[in-house]
């Protein structure tokens, strides 16, 4: 029995490792997408174009001017000099906001009667980095605030926020973004090779030869499933070890409660891979299939957008997701070191979802017995 | 251009010592070294060989598809290189499979290909109208061409290529997988083409009753021309080398295996109630073979064919391998056991709103090699599929070795051998590899196992290529290691499904001579074929016809059938028309 089974498991092995497709499938793609996700993908902003419109020429308003250009998320790209020369700036994407201030900024400021108004005029047309680049001149605001009224002997602010971020200190996306591209590749990675499994088993007609053999319908889907599950965990553990030792993610957590979620989370996706690979075809068949479950699952798993923004019907589909879960284990263990036992609610509807796509792929590989 | 004596533009196709190299994985295959050859205009030209001797290279220079290494290739003084553009407004190219839109009716399939062609629509209807009439479709052109028999399909292709009104035809294969009176069909079309418009045609084959219906053969080997001459040339070569011979005590088959590969003899196969046998010379009784057993043998020469002088040009090339006949071991044949071990009850089995297998009935016995017979789409695979449960019957009871092989427990598969019409190894592994895969999944293991599989590399000439991957040899070498992978547990009983399609007559004949001694040693063969010439080598069989059984019955009984005085020996495929016709007739 066994020794049937690793035959098989040496023959799946030879046919993913002599293919040069497949072997390129598990090698060349994650570590492009490693590199262009971890190094491409982030939320901070940097270097961002601004214009500077001062009509004041103060030495307190280049002060102010200097925070926000010497800032390392912002670079003055323009200078301008006239009202008429606002409109083109904004309209042809030259910069993404203009800090313009009156020609009474700095009079304002000395006689301390009025606010002295400093105008933002920004291009609201891509709302998430207006919002992220508006949060980072508020906090350059606040900070002058602050610092020119101990500096002129005013009354500080009655009151101001002191933030300290508890996890990924320094609000770094990258963080994030690695800790999400470790499922998001597995994902990949492990959907593809088991998709394609039996799909090129049929498309080459080595497929009937098989069901011909004395092999169990058991033995066939353990032969088909453990490859994957060996692929998918090396593939998880390259990845990890790249986060750790190129990436420098802290690795809070416990390996063990790490480990337990990529084998259930691989688990759970051989699942839908076999179940795939078994209503396939053709190879290209399964490719497509792949595909339309992977968009979406990466979509809907919270890689990028919070589940909990998503409209109510969006989040409770979100439930059959198995990267939801693992995203929520993989952050949990690298970002907040939490322990096997907290995580518990996110292992078991891995499992659950493993079980329940693996029978499905057995019970239709033996309809489509044919 | 060429310095062929004939003017150029006389000459349909002019070759000029054209070389061809392809690199498969690791190795460089010489598909054309040095051919030369020409045709004339207005006549119908056969390329037969062996596989990989260089046909569809040929063909595919000549369409202008590929571009040769070093020569010249020219269609009447058009170079096939240069001038592809005014080539291809000469020539029409079938390739071995057609492309047909199997989503498109018969009609669009053909306006499709006018489209392509640039065919005007005023001629357009003039012209479906005669193809349609030629071809005998007249009546489909609604009907969807993924629905049409494998028969209708290569007509319909035939069609498709004849909108441009091509002065060269140049066909591939046209008649694999084509029964037998769709073949006599697409012969006719061609001959007519040939006759009214003084079209050049060449095609290549693999049946060599075909090519003895050309005006010229050109045979090919290895990518080498061997000769180009008429029929009539070769058989004449072969004058008083043909015989038949008939042993008073022994079976034809055991006569044949007999005879087979002995020093002197070329060639030894069944065909009727007697053994045709090819010698070296022409004095055959001086062969040692002949001499032990010549007491109780009786032997008459016959008219050679063009198969006799293939297969004798192509012996001296490649001697003969299987010589490893144990010829102590052939005593007279033990009667054939009455144990059923195939049986097949009312069987059917519907695709949607088509029945691809009516009715079916029949029983096989231990030990027989039994036949299924009939062009593709006649119901075999699906027949065969149901057999070894791959595939579940609509109504009906399939039983072998007394179970039902879909529900039965996996064990009972170990006692069955399959070999499929498509090479079913794992390409991508080595020969050993898959020996190693096949034996462990029958459960073979240590000692046994190994020994196996020396048996496998030894008795099948595989130990020199045990290491290069399947996916790379040549198709007689991965016929063999199939077969190799299906006897390695010495099953009970063998499935083959259509494993001589596509194959050389050389290579047809290897394969034979192995499934006989394994029938000689007890095993089971089911093997279903469309060439009907390979009934010959069956205890019994059946002939199919869409789903339903034409005939049942042992060749003889089956040919007695049509025997009348103008046809006092007709061959199988004599009989397959012939019923069919009748059965036409009758409806």
């Amino acid at each position: 029995m066994w020794s049937q089974i690793v035959a098989l498991l040496i023959k799946e092995f030879l046919a993913i490792v002599k293919d040069k497709k497949s072997r390129f499938v598990l090698i060349g793609p994650p570590i492009i997408q490693l590199f262009v996700f971890g190094y491409g993908a982030t939320f901070d902003l940097d270097q961002v174009p601004i214009a500077i419109y001062n009509e004041d020429q103060s030495i307190a308003s280049r002060d102010f001017v200097k925070r926000f250009t010497a800032s390392t998320a912002f670079t003055q790209t323009l200078t301008i000099t006239h009202n008429e020369q606002i409109k083109p700036a904004l309209d042809e994407k030259k910069v993404l906001a203009i800090l313009h201030l009156g020609p009474h900024f700095s009079r304002d400021l000395y006689t301390g009667r009025q606010s002295a108004i400093a105008q933002i005029l920004i291009d609201g047309r891509d709302s998430n980095t207006a919002l992220i680049a508006l949060n980072y001149m508020q906090s350059i605001l606040a900070q002058f605030n602050l610092d020119w009224a101990k500096q002129h002997h005013l009354n500080l602010p009655p009151a101001q926020l002191r933030i300290r971020a508890w996890f990924n200190p320094n609000l770094e996306s990258r963080w994030f973004i690695v800790s999400g591209i470790i499922g998001l590749l597995t994902l990949v990675v492990t959907i593809l090779v088991t998709a394609l499994s039996i799909a090129r088993e049929r498309e080459q007609g080595t497929f009937d030869q098989l069901l011909v053999t004395p092999f169990t319908p058991f033995q066939i889907l353990v032969g088909k499933a453990l490859p994957g599950l060996i692929i998918g965990v090396i593939e998880a553990s390259f990845i990890i070890f790249m986060a750790v030792f190129w990436f420098k993610l802290p690795m809070v957590g416990s390996l063990a409660a790490l480990y337990l979620g990529v084998f259930l989370f691989v688990f759970s996706v051989i699942g839908v891979g076999l179940m795939i690979s078994s209503l396939a075809v053709t190879q290209q068949q399964g490719l497509l299939g792949a595909f339309l479950f992977i968009v979406p699952a990466i979509i809907l798993s919270g890689f990028a957008t919070p589940i909990a923004n998503m409209p109510e019907l969006v989040q409770k589909l979100t439930l059959i997701n198995p990267l939801r879960y693992f995203l929520v284990i993989v952050r949990g263990v690298f970002l907040e070191g939490l322990p096997a036992e907290v995580l518990f609610s996110q292992y078991w509807p891995l499992a659950i979802i493993g079980v329940v796509t693996l029978s499905g792929a057995a019970w239709m590989f033996r309809r489509r017995m044919y | 251009m060429t310095d062929s004596s004939e003017p150029v533009d006389t000459l349909a196709l002019a070759c000029h010592q054209v070389c061809k190299q392809f690199t498969v994985g690791q190795r460089t295959v010489e598909a054309l070294s040095d051919v030369s050859l020409s045709v004339t205009k207005s006549s119908v030209v056969g390329l037969v060989g062996p596989d990989g001797a260089g046909k569809t290279t040929l063909l595919r220079l000549a369409a202008g598809l590929l571009v040769a290494d070093s020569g010249a290739i020219s269609v009447f003084g058009q170079d096939c290189d240069r001038q592809v553009d005014s080539v291809h407004q000469l020539i029409g190219y079938m390739p071995q499979r057609f492309g047909l839109y199997e989503d498109l009716s018969v009609g669009e399939n053909l306006n499709l290909y006018a489209d392509l062609h640039g065919v005007s629509q005023v001629e357009r209807q003039q012209r479906f109208d005669d193809l349609m009439h030629m071809t005998g479709l007249a009546s489909f052109t609604q009907r969807l061409a993924g629905k049409l028999s494998g028969g209708m399909k290569q007509k319909l292709g035939l069609a498709c290529t004849l909108l441009s009104q091509p002065q060269l035809l140049l066909l591939d294969e046209p008649s694999v997988g084509v029964d037998p009176v769709s073949r006599r069909e697409l012969w006719s079309i061609i001959e007519h083409q040939v006759k009214t418009n003084g079209m050049t045609v060449v095609l290549s084959t693999a049946y060599l009753d075909e090519a003895e219906r050309c005006d010229e053969v050109v045979l090919l080997d290895e990518g080498n021309k061997l000769d180009q001459n008429t029929p009539a040339y070769f058989n004449k070569l072969m004058q008083g080398r043909s015989y038949r011979a008939r042993h008073a005590e022994l079976s034809n088959r055991h006569l044949q295996t007999l005879l087979s590969g002995q020093t002197g003899i070329v060639d030894a196969v069944i065909q009727g109630d007697s053994v045709r046998v090819v010698s070296e010379s022409k004095d055959l009784l001086e062969s040692p073979a002949f001499k032990q057993i010549s007491d109780k043998l009786t032997i008459e020469t016959t008219s050679p064919r063009l198969e006799d002088a293939f297969i004798a040009l192509l012996r001296q090339r490649h001697p003969v391998a299987v010589a490893k006949t144990d010829h102590s071991a052939v005593k007279p044949e033990s009667p054939l056991s009455d144990e059923v071990v195939i049986q097949v009850d009312h069987v059917d089995r519907w695709f949607g709103q088509f029945q691809a297998v009516k009715k079916l009935s029949f029983t096989v016995n231990r030990g027989e090699i039994f036949g299924l017979l009939g062009a593709n789409g006649a119901g075999k695979t699906t027949t065969f599929r149901m057999l070894c449960g791959l595939l579940p019957p609509s109504n009906g009871q399939l039983r072998v070795v007394g179970v039902d092989l879909r529900k039965a427990a996996a064990k009972a598969r170990a006692r069955i051998g399959y070999m499929s019409q498509k090479f079913s190894l794992y390409s991508a592994l080595s020969v050993k590899q898959n020996l190693e895969f096949f034996s462990s999944a029958y459960g073979l293991r240590n000692a046994k196992r190994e020994q196996c599989m020396q048996w496998a590399l030894q008795q099948f000439d595989l130990v020199v290529d045990q290491d290069n991957e399947s996916g790379d040899l040549p198709l007689g070498y991965k016929q063999r290691l199939a077969m190799a992978c299906a006897l390695m547990h010495e099953p009970e009983i063998l499935f083959l499904d259509e494993p001589t399609s596509g194959v050389d007559p050389l290579a047809r004949r290897e394969f034979w001579n192995r499934t006989n001694q394994l029938a000689a040693s007890g095993v089971t063969v089911l093997v279903t074929t469309h060439f009907m010439e390979e009934a010959e080598y069956c205890d019994r069989l059946i002939i199919m016809r869409d789903g339903d059984i034409l005939i049942a019955g042992t060749p003889a009984e089956i040919k007695q059938q049509v025997t009348t005085a103008e046809l006092p020996e007709p061959t199988m495929e004599d009989a397959f028309i012939q019923l069919v016709e009748a059965k036409q007739s009758n409806e």
